[in-house]
């Protein structure tokens, strides 16, 4: 040791002055600052009782579970669905068999989009991206043979949440199956759709007046029920930063906590069946941060600004899904690395459910083959590298906590610019969070241009020859074989009840009165979900965006 | 000699709301000269074919994440032919599977752009 090195703290920083630097700067892929070195003078205003807390309870930063991974694991839920609902009725049945432990059902675009499949804009986009559905059969048959009181199902659907619940429900009805014994989750998060996703259809006031009338018919209806899945994911995936991600997330959140109060109904009754879906990005610490951020901002606000005196109404519980938008077409083997490292993140950040992503995702949707790599991925983790045995490992670490709480800070900062636009749906209609991620999309893509972040074979390490991944085709019969469908259903009804109930259907809506009712009677009907969507849209009007840049 | 800026046309087309890519190429090519004109989402080949027209647009760029391509866009080239707009240069960004994009170029398409393509590659295949 050298004799003028008294201090070692003065030490380090004159040694770390001396040391080369690599051209890339040490910022996380949101392009937040990082320090060399964090240590206690980092996280001033931490205390271990207060701060920190223990899992389980208030603010819980440490995970919503005392026990975590160590009573429970995470639900490893594979988001898939594609083809007529009797071919995705098939891929989860497989999926179960493999192990998997809950469902996550994707729909097609026209889906999405409260389109029927004989619509002529949904040509070329039947059954493609997700399963095709039009009607309570096609519920019937999609979840046919599966025991919906015991296997958890997720269905990720927006603009016509409302109208595929009651398809759901309407179905189960004539399972026979008990509405209080179902158990899963509808994403039904609109806000979303109209800052990074654009899969919407009315304008932001009726399109967030359906969701509160989701969840105040599911909260009385359907305990069990999650009634929305909050959703950051997308607004990662469209470029934002994890700072966005988190603070227009849980201000979406807040919206949707605000309106159902001014419904009417009590906190603690809907807020416990709330739940959060972020994305799994590729800087482990960021992420890990993120989630521990997400947790306490919200149980400090549903605590404190809404006064929810239920622990479950305070406790955010999320599912996560590694992102899409890291894979890469070149080398798309790495993909599978990316994967996870991604899914490490979400478990060390305590998420409650997880999906991860197939390696061939960039270029179709993903083979059986990619898929059960992808499910394995997470059994790997699970069951052989040990992080299941503590919970919330990195709690405490100087640099986690210090993160923690610089996101918390920011995401604060975002909240009140929120306020400052005029609030949610001002922001909204005045495009304030789509320009924010738009900016961080155009920031992100600069820095790759120029290698200030480097791309591992796409940027950096490229290969002249790759050979293509064998991949998932859908079959072009898809289409035709679920027109035929819809056709029987549509010549098999009485149309005079159709026509009666979607009349009904737009009193409700224009009555202000909640339309899931009437909704569950169109369905049993077999009125189409088009039908419904244009008997809302009768009501409410189409929005769109426009194309600002 | 003076050259006016190359315009170029840019939409979505189909029903998928993915238009992360298509902004970011619209900001990276106006910052590099082009004059750019940016339809929007969901739209109908028709409007994009009008659009073209309208602006008279030396290139078109398409961008589609939905898988519906081999649907979409032989379409919209039929439609530009029959509105005698060939001579506009068509690309296409999005999702394309290896096998579809050989065949997008043999219909015509000038070229194909993968998620995450650097800017400079498509400023520099439109200046060639």
């Amino acid at each position: 040791m050298t004799a003028d090195s008294s201090q070692p703290n003065q030490r380090w920083r004159e040694e770390f002055q001396r040391s080369p630097r690599r051209d890339q700067p040490p910022t996380t892929v949101s392009g937040m600052e990082i320090e060399p070195l964090y240590g206690r003078g980092d996280v001033v205003d931490f205390a271990d009782e207060e701060t920190l807390g223990y899992p389980g309870q208030f603010p819980f930063v440490r995970g919503v579970h005392a026990s975590m991974y160590r009573g429970r694991l995470w639900t490893m839920r594979q988001f898939s669905g594609f083809g007529t609902p009797s071919q995705s009725n098939r891929r989860f049945r497989f999926l179960l068999e493999k192990g998997q432990t809950g469902l996550s059902t994707a729909f097609d675009l026209p889906t999405l989009m409260g389109l029927d499949s004989d619509d002529p804009r949904s040509t070329g986009e039947v059954g493609r991206l997700g399963v095709a559905t039009d009607t309570i059969d096609d519920f019937l048959e999609l979840y046919a043979g599966i025991d919906l009181e015991q296997v958890s199902v997720s269905m990720t659907i927006n603009a016509p949440a409302i109208v595929l619940m009651a398809f759901y429900l309407a179905a189960a009805e004539e399972r026979g199956l008990d509405w209080k014994k179902l158990r899963g989750t509808i994403q039904n998060d609109i806000l979303k759709e109209f800052h990074a996703q654009n899969e919407f259809v009315f304008p932001p006031v009726p399109s967030v007046r359906l969701v509160v009338d989701l969840i105040e018919f599911c909260t009385a209806q359907v305990p069990l029920w999650n009634t929305v899945s909050i959703s950051g994911y997308h607004i990662r995936e469209a470029g934002s930063t994890a700072v966005q991600e988190l603070a227009f997330t849980l201000a979406d959140g807040m919206h949707y906590v605000e309106q159902c109060v001014a419904r009417g109904m009590n906190v603690d009754d809907f807020a416990p069946r709330l739940s959060f879906f972020f994305n799994a990005h590729n800087d482990l610490f960021e992420e890990v941060a993120k989630y521990r951020a997400a947790r306490a901002l919200w149980a400090d606000a549903m605590r404190n600004r809404y006064g929810a005196k239920n622990e479950a109404s305070w406790k955010l519980r999320v599912h996560a899904q590694t992102a899409g938008c890291s894979l890469q077409d070149k080398q798309p083997e790495v993909n599978l690395i990316r994967v996870a490292y991604q899914a490490l993140a979400a478990v060390l950040g305590g998420c409650q459910s997880l999906h991860t992503n197939s390696m061939d995702e960039t270029v179709a949707l993903p083979s059986e083959h990619a898929v059960t790599l992808a499910l394995r991925t997470q059994q790997v983790l699970a069951y052989e590298t040990g992080v299941t045995n503590s919970v919330d490992p990195l709690g405490g670490s100087y640099f986690v906590e210090a993160l923690t709480a610089q996101m918390q800070r920011e995401a604060e900062v975002y909240f009140q610019r929120i306020e400052q636009a005029g609030g949610m749906i001002a922001a909204v209609e005045h495009g304030f969070f789509r320009r924010e991620i738009a900016e961080a999309a155009v920031a992100y893509q600069k820095a790759c241009d120029d290698k200030k972040k480097i791309i591992v074979g796409v940027n950096e390490f490229q290969q002249a020859e790759e050979k293509p991944l064998e991949t998932l085709r859908i079959d072009e019969q898809v289409e035709q074989e679920q027109l035929a469908s819809l056709a029987r259903v549509k010549q098999g009804r009485n149309n005079g009840d159709v026509e009666r109930t979607l009349d009904d259907l737009r009193r409700t809506a224009d009555a202000q009165q909640n339309v899931f009712p009437t909704l569950l009677a169109a369905a049993r009907a077999r009125a189409t979900m088009g039908e419904m969507v244009n008997a809302l849209a009768d009501v409410f009007g189409r929005y769109n965006t426009g194309a600002a840049w | 000699m003076e050259h006016s800026p190359q315009r170029i046309v840019l939409a979505k087309i189909g029903l998928d709301g993915h238009d992360r890519g298509v902004k970011v190429v619209a900001r990276g090519l106006r910052d590099a000269g082009f004059h750019v004109i940016y339809a929007g989402l969901w739209q109908p080949p028709e409007a994009v074919v009008q659009a073209v027209s309208d602006e008279d647009a030396d290139w078109l760029g398409i961008s589609i994440l939905s898988g519906a391509h081999m649907t979409q866009v032989p379409r919209l080239l039929e439609l530009l032919r029959e509105s005698d707009l060939d001579d506009v240069g068509v690309i296409v960004g999005g999702i394309i599977p290896e096998s579809d994009v050989h065949q997008l170029q043999q219909m015509g398409v000038a070229g194909v752009f993968g998620p995450g393509t650097p800017i400079r590659e498509i400023i520099e295949f439109l200046g060639r």
